[in-house]
């Protein structure tokens, strides 16, 4: 792997990820007024969006053995009670993590 | 602006941890891969973005070629453009802070930008976007060089630290839900999310997801929202 190689995959990933990120800024702009189902898909995104991230990052799980999914739907599970529970973001991630953590290196 | 500054540091404290933590895994694995820190550096500061990076190292080894890179870049984070359209009201008129704002918008930035903070007064929002930017890029940064550093030093067992992610958007899910009466938007986006990585797989569920869940909240009635 020669430097030259790794420059440039850095740079090819970082403008195709930054035309990603500036594109609907690009499409929808300034004086033109944002068409309304645009503007009701930004307001009903954000719910559906974050959804989606939670069902990306579990991607992994699979019931084939208890070790694929255990961990991750058990930490889950304690990240959603401890936060409905005290509503403290730091103490929910960190404890989710912890279990998560100690679950796939001492127990699966 | 002092004001704001704290606002904004108390609201990135998660993402601190998250973006800390996930910084340093990534950090840790470039220096195991044997990578120069320069490269780590160069990736959180430039791409910026977590999983991509996490994906890049792994493209990378394997001698992936541009075209390849660029495609896998376009399929992991495709999600972004979600995140432009919903931001394309709040940023409007953000000045000469736009571009870094646009640049800087990943899952988790977006995660602490997309609902209104009630603490801000409506003058100090540009801040305030600006302000939780460019901390959470310094977090990434911070968490990325403290990786090399340290995986040049120990032997660290850091198996399972990328569960923190996971966790911010468990916790970010939770809160929308509690503080939203309708839940239509959530329920399709956990809906049709689920049905296509059943469909799907794991490697390619994204898309068809992002269009099911455009295709859905476009044709739901304007009473099933949020607001």
């Amino acid at each position: 792997m020669t430097d030259t190689y790794i420059l440039l995959v850095i740079a090819v990933s970082a403008l195709v990820t930054a035309a990603i990120r500036f594109l609907p800024f690009l499409i929808f702009n300034g004086s033109r007024s944002t068409p309304p189902i645009i503007d009701k898909l930004g307001k009903t995104l954000p719910y559906a969006i974050m959804a989606m991230l939670v069902v990306y990052c579990l991607k992994g799980v699979s019931f084939a053995s208890l070790s694929s999914f255990v961990p991750s739907l058990l930490a889950c599970a304690i990240v959603v009670l401890l936060h409905v529970w005290k509503r403290n973001t730091l103490v929910s991630i960190v404890s989710g993590t912890v279990c998560y953590m100690l679950l796939v290196q001492l127990v699966f | 602006m002092n004001k704001t500054l704290k606002t904004a540091f108390v609201s990135t404290i998660p993402v601190m941890t998250g973006y800390l933590v996930l910084g340093f895994g990534f950090g840790i694995v470039m220096n195991s891969s044997g990578f120069d820190w320069w490269a780590a550096l160069a990736m959180s500061l430039f791409i910026y973005a977590g999983s991509m990076q996490y994906v890049a190292i792994g493209l990378m080894t394997g001698g992936a070629s541009l075209i390849t890179v660029a495609l896998t870049t376009l399929m992991v984070n495709a999600r972004h453009l979600f995140y432009g359209i919903s931001m394309l009201d709040r940023y409007k008129n953000t000045g000469k802070n736009k571009p870094y704002l646009i640049f800087a918008l990943t899952d988790e930035t977006y995660s602490l930008v997309c609902t209104d903070n009630p603490t801000i007064a409506p003058e100090q929002r540009n801040n305030y976007y600006f302000l939780v930017s460019i901390l959470d890029q310094l977090y990434w940064v911070g968490g990325t060089l403290l990786g090399v550093a340290v995986g040049s030093l120990i032997n660290f067992n850091s198996e399972g630290i990328d569960f923190a992610l996971t966790a911010l958007f468990v916790t970010v899910f939770v809160d929308q839900w509690l503080s939203s009466k309708k839940h239509g938007p959530a329920l399709i986006g956990l809906g049709v999310s689920v049905l296509c990585l059943v469909i799907f797989g794991s490697d390619s569920f994204l898309i068809p997801t992002m269009l099911g869940i455009a295709v859905l909240l476009c044709i739901m009635k304007e009473g099933d929202g949020n607001d």
